[in-house]
């Protein structure tokens, strides 16, 4: 009765956009003619592609900060996680034909003398297998990390500090080259996915599509999450923990669960984001970018799942704008942004939008209608 | 002291805990028979929150016996495990889940599987809304039934708290100040649930206000300084020296 639907009207429309996308976008590269003003360009297909892969970051933070109150301030370690396993098949992918044109090693590896692939690269060849890291090693990181942090209880803004601690040790590791991926200047030279050309504008097309296609998978995953009775629990220990442990759930359970699930989420964008821009380096487990996941959420709207993806692409879409014109004003804006959504708009861009449709629609038919969980809380407890 | 514990719902025996030299709790001995209504009294700092918190698995004591149902040792499980075992608890604050209704907050509470997957196939079952309709009369929130944890007033809440508690079905419920800050009327309210509730249950009341453990009507223990200094019927604690001392101050 009062569960919500898997499919409510926000996730349709959602849904549908991204359908529209997936469709438009490639046909406006790969049927329009150039020149024409539907074309777009190739570059354009990697950025929007691009978008999509942040967008479904946004979506795995949302999943454990709107719903469950886990801010993770070392989300884009996981995604950096599930970037360096991509681009460790794409490396293999390369082949002889690298600058030192070695059968087997990395141009990298051959400049620093190797004479054999570090244990922990094999496999990398296959796709199959760089597949499952993609997933594996982010969601088997956030297992471990999780059990030792929820189990100890471990909340709140301590829970914060050691996930940015997490990604800042994962960026000073990964800036070693003895650690056996290519140090400050990370993996790319990338040739081929699949033996498709990753120049070619019909893989970037494909990638695009991949891209959207992940972000839908996705957004049904945290939708079946969220309405589910689990979900409804995550969010009871978001509000009473406490609560929530007294009646007898196990709360380091569902934390480890959902925290977990989400870095899995991470690891895809961070794969499906490395073809696409063809590189992954160091910096992407900067603890600002992690930082930067966290205001997309907010901005778009924080627990509402569209919200988050739709924050995820505006921003990145004002940066690519700002960084254009004026880069030294980006960060000034972004915090501006911040600062102002978080007192002007508590729920995010799309929570605002909601509210003000509701309001809209509400005094069109002058009639009463009860509050609902998304219009957010209006009374405060007595004490 | 053994037979004592086989026929107990809740036996504590010889309990301590310091908390940095501090001790909270000193000795403290009680035993709750299975049915019986208990009220806890004690000035500020007597040890009744933390005497809570030991039994409930939130605090572990640094000495004596906590048993459940004269056997299980209550010391060797968490607060989620005691809880499934049937001890519920309710917080001197009134805490419910703001942002659910108040039906969904039944429906978290209810007995039943807790493990995540279970939890996240879980789908509610005829019998589930025949036990939340059942639960809403009993606290005399059915026409709120849609409306939102947060929108109740304070004493509502703490009525909504305490259907929480019953969802579970728990063999013993252990109850922080159910009248704090509530109107007299509510006050009344409160204590006529709770008389209404007991015996299917163990209950223990925590409470300050003397005319509801009054108005509760039955064997009250008083605890100073961590340990329990008399027990019998309110009219006889009253007339005790040492309470009066303990109250009025020296």
């Amino acid at each position: 009765m009062t569960a919500p639907r898997l499919l409510d009207t926000r996730s349709v429309v959602f849904l549908t956009l991204i359908a529209v996308a997936a469709v438009a976008v490639p046909m406006a590269n790969l049927a329009a003619e150039p020149g024409s003003a539907l074309h777009l360009s190739s570059f354009a297909v990697s950025l929007f592609g691009k978008y999509l892969t942040y967008a479904l970051l946004a979506l795995s933070v949302d999943l454990i900060w709107g719903y469950c109150g886990i801010l993770s301030l070392g989300h884009g370690a996981f995604f950096a996680l599930g970037g360096y396993a991509m681009g460790m098949h794409l490396m293999r992918e390369i082949g002889p034909r690298g600058v030192y044109a070695h059968p087997v090693l990395p141009d990298f590896m051959v400049f620093l003398n190797w004479d054999a692939l570090p244990w922990y690269w094999w496999g990398f060849d296959m796709f199959w297998f760089a597949c499952l890291m993609v997933v594996l090693v982010p969601g088997a990181l956030a297992f471990v990390f999780g059990w030792l942090a929820f189990r100890s209880r471990v909340t709140g803004v301590y829970l914060s500090i050691i996930t940015q601690a997490l990604t800042y040790a994962l960026m000073l590791a990964f800036f070693r080259n003895d650690m056996g991926f290519g140090g400050n200047n990370g993996l790319t030279d990338f040739k081929d996915l699949l033996g498709f050309s990753l120049q070619s504008d019909a893989t970037r097309a494909g990638l695009f599509v991949a891209s959207a296609l992940a972000l839908a998978a996705g957004f049904l995953i945290c939708r079946f999450i969220v309405t589910s009775r689990l979900g409804q629990v995550l969010v009871s220990i978001r509000d009473a923990e406490a609560r929530a442990r007294f009646l007898g759930y196990r709360v380091e359970s569902y934390k480890l669960f959902v925290f977990t699930i989400s870095a899995m989420m991470a690891g895809v964008a961070g794969a499906l984001y490395v073809p696409q821009v063809g590189i992954i380096n160091p910096g992407e487990f900067s603890p600002a970018n992690s930082i930067e996941i966290v205001i997309w959420v907010a901005v778009g709207g924080r627990g509402l799942l569209a919200g988050a993806a739709l924050g995820a692409i505006l921003v990145n879409a004002a940066k690519t704008l700002l960084t254009g014109w004026a880069p030294e004003i980006w960060l000034f804006f972004l915090g501006g942004v911040f600062v102002l959504v978080t007192i002007f708009l508590p729920r995010g861009v799309l929570g605002g939008l909601t509210a003000a449709g509701d309001r809209l629609g509400r005094r069109r038919r002058r009639e009463y209608r009860p509050r609902t969980a998304t219009s957010g809380r209006t009374t405060q407890p007595a004490e | 002291m053994v037979r004592q514990a086989a026929n107990s719902m809740l036996y504590l025996d010889g309990v301590s805990i310091s908390f940095d030299g501090f001790r909270a709790i000193n000795g403290l001995s009680l035993v709750m028979a299975p049915g019986e209504m208990r009220a806890v009294i004690g000035p500020n700092g007597a040890g009744k929150t933390t005497m809570m918190d030991i039994i409930t698995g939130k605090t572990r004591p640094d000495a004596g016996d906590v048993l459940f149902a004269g056997e299980i040792d209550l010391t060797r499980h968490d607060e989620a495990g005691i809880a499934r075992l049937g001890i519920g608890r309710k917080f001197q604050k009134p805490t419910v889940f703001e942002t659910h209704s108040v039906e969904d907050n039944l429906l978290l509470a209810l007995k039943g599987r807790r493990g995540v997957f279970d939890v996240l196939r879980a789908r509610r079952t005829a019998a589930e809304s025949a036990r939340i309709d059942e639960l809403l009369d009993l606290i005399g929130l059915e026409p709120r039934r849609r409306d939102l944890g947060a929108d109740l007033g304070h004493g509502q809440k703490q009525w909504l708290e305490i259907g929480m508690l019953l969802a579970q079905d728990p063999k013993v419920l252990l109850i922080d100040e159910p009248a704090a800050g509530m109107t007299d009327a509510e006050t009344a309210q409160t204590a006529a649930l709770l008389r209404r509730i007991a015996g299917e249950h163990t209950i223990m009341v925590v409470e300050h206000d003397m005319d509801f453990v009054r108005a509760l009507g039955v064997k009250v223990t008083v605890l100073h300084e961590g340990t329990v200094i008399a027990e019998g019927s309110i009219d006889h604690v009253s007339a005790d020296p040492r309470v009066v001392e303990v109250y009025l101050g020296r």
